[in-house]
């Protein structure tokens, strides 16, 4: 049977929305799937509105197109809730992720009466605990593993951690912070349900 | 043993050209092809290959020092995309008259104007008719498995021809998806030395190249061109055998998909191509007898494959993701029913799509089909041709 799970980031030029959907095709891959990960381009200036997509898949993919209905959103800067339609073709058996500081319920009304499930998260909260700095994507990362259940939480840390052992071979000591921050995210993110 | 790996298409690329490890690259950085003058001149830096880089101020010398390159006896590569394809245009003729067999990456991107970094295939199907060889890829494993065949492909001795390996830019290109690459060696071993009849640096047989042609003999030259150009094919053919029994991987000219019993065909090039497998698999299941004809080789264009696979067809819809501006269509449609003419009653409609980056939808190729149902229900196509996915 074929499985096919599409994710659309929402973010900003600078704040790592295209990585983080490489960093989850990296470590779907490791999982043994099928993956595409992709932004769209155009002309990026630092703070635009930017957008970038994930399909896994347990079949090889063949489809080149945007992703207009996606199965999960992730937000990963909230100031797009007011000024771009993040939940448009959002699949109410999906789910939403938001990073931000806020409860599920206080961000309900900015979603257009978006009627799946909505997780929030504080990534910068986490990140500057952990890493020090602003990088929202990598927590937004672990909630949008843990919201959309691609892989189990073992398998995703693990992975990670042999992901970042090898891309930070020559700076170990940011290794267990990223993965601090992973494993904070995953405990944290907040589900809203109805 | 295939390598599984996820990459984007130019890093497939890349890789590619480091295990060919040519002689000479000389590239002139251009949105999107970019990233692969910018990894071959890391693998230079570190010593992993020996290719010798050049750094150069536009496309024109990109193009030009390749020639030289190429001529001296070097195998060349290059890397460009839209208006630097443009700024090599006076070359690429030189070369391809030179019969010099190089190698040129297109990341298939819009040309100007207006400004456009994103997708469309006018810079390729503006080179069309250079006497170059073009072959077209769906996804990264096949810009992968294209290049490798490509230097296989122009250095025959019955072609000598320039080949262009052609991608979609950000398409495919900044797309990471799986793929399985070959190991060094057998990459290394299936391309073996390039050994040229004739070049420059031979001392032992001093020749001249690229001097002025006289009307007693230009024409003879330029028939020689188009005879290589179709001994191409079947060079084509053997070298994708030979290809798929290290991979397992089949190319021809055209690839055909769900055709065996199709009524009605989509023909068309690059990633749009999947995205239309996917099309025809649910018009399929909604028992619509649709197929598909892909494009992979588009410069010697595939006159026989295209009959044999379109004969017996209600209807073709071509698509072209170039605007000629001849008033007629694109250049694949007037080539399909150019091939077609005389020889089937298909009826055949030319869509013009995806310009400048204009997303292609499986719902696009499902209103493209759609289209032709209703000019075969006609029984005739309007005069002119038709825009997809276009704003009114």
């Amino acid at each position: 049977m074929k499985k096919l799970t599409e994710i659309r980031w929402h973010g900003r030029g600078g704040q790592g929305a295209k990585t983080a959907s490489l960093l989850l095709a990296d470590v779907a891959f490791s999982t043994g799937l099928y993956i595409q990960g992709f932004p769209e381009y155009g002309p990026e200036r630092m703070g635009a509105p930017i957008t970038a997509y994930n399909r896994l898949c347990n079949e090889p993919l063949r489809v080149h197109s945007n992703i207009y209905y996606p199965d999960y959103v992730a937000v990963v800067d909230e100031t797009l809730l007011a000024s771009v339609d993040v939940t448009a073709g959002l699949k109410k058996e999906g789910a939403i992720v938001i990073n931000t500081a806020k409860n599920p319920e206080e961000v309900l009304p900015l979603l257009k009466g978006y009627e799946g499930k909505v997780y929030t998260i504080d990534a910068a909260k986490i990140s500057l605990a952990t890493i020090g700095k602003n990088i929202p994507n990598t927590p937004m990362l672990a909630a949008v593993v843990k919201a959309s259940g691609v892989m189990g939480e073992e398998e995703f840390l693990g992975n990670m951690e042999a992901s970042l052992r090898h891309k930070f071979a020559s700076k170990p000591e940011v290794i267990e912070s990223n993965m601090e921050a992973l494993r904070v995210s995953l405990k944290e993110v907040k589900l809203y349900e109805r | 043993m295939a390598i599984r790996e996820r990459l984007s298409g130019n890093e497939a690329v890349s890789i590619a050209i480091r295990q060919v490890n040519p002689d000479v690259m000389a590239a002139f950085p251009i949105t999107p092809s970019t990233e692969i003058p910018q990894f071959i001149s890391q693998y230079v830096a570190n010593g992993t290959i020996d290719t010798e880089f050049v750094a150069v101020e536009s496309e024109h010398s990109a193009m030009s020092a390749c020639m030289g390159s190429q001529a001296a006896g070097a195998r060349t590569v290059t890397a460009t995309s839209s208006c630097g394809l443009a700024l090599m245009w006076e070359m690429l003729y030189v070369v391809a008259s030179a019969r010099l067999p190089l190698t040129l990456c297109c990341i298939n991107r819009a040309l100007t104007g207006p400004i456009n970094i994103n997708n469309d295939h006018s810079d390729s199907m503006g080179a069309r008719d250079a006497g170059w060889i073009q072959i077209y890829a769906e996804n990264a494993q096949e810009a992968y498995d294209n290049y490798i065949q490509c230097v296989r492909i122009g250095e025959h001795k019955d072609v000598q021809l320039p080949v262009m390996a052609c991608q979609d830019g950000f398409i495919t290109s900044h797309a990471v998806e799986n793929i399985l690459l070959l190991e060094d060696a057998e990459v290394k071993a299936f391309v073996g030395e390039y050994e040229p009849e004739k070049y420059l640096l031979n001392e032992k047989e001093a020749v001249s190249m690229g001097p002025y042609d006289i009307a007693n003999y230009y024409m003879e030259h330029k028939y020689q061109q188009k005879v290589a150009l179709d001994n191409a094919k079947q060079v084509i053919y053997d070298v994708a055998a030979e290809f798929e029994k290290m991979s397992g991987r089949k190319y021809g000219m055209i690839e055909e998909y769900m055709m065996e019993d199709a009524e009605y065909a989509m023909v068309i090039i690059g990633s749009s191509a999947g995205t239309a497998k996917d099309a025809v698999d649910k018009m399929r299941a909604e028992g619509k007898k649709v197929g598909l004809v892909k494009v992979r080789v588009y410069r010697p264009f595939p006159e026989e494959e295209m009959v044999k696979a379109l004969s017996g067809m209600k209807g073709v819809v071509v698509m072209d993701k170039a605007e000629g501006y001849s008033a007629l269509g694109g250049p694949l449609g007037a080539d399909v029913k150019a091939a077609l003419f005389g020889r089937t009653n298909a009826v055949v409609l030319n869509i013009v799509y995806g310009l400048g980056g204009r997303d292609v939808r499986v719902e696009s190729i499902e209103e493209a089909y759609g289209r032709l149902f209703a000019a075969v229900e006609a029984g005739s196509v309007p005069f002119g041709y038709d825009y997809l996915g276009l704003r009114k």
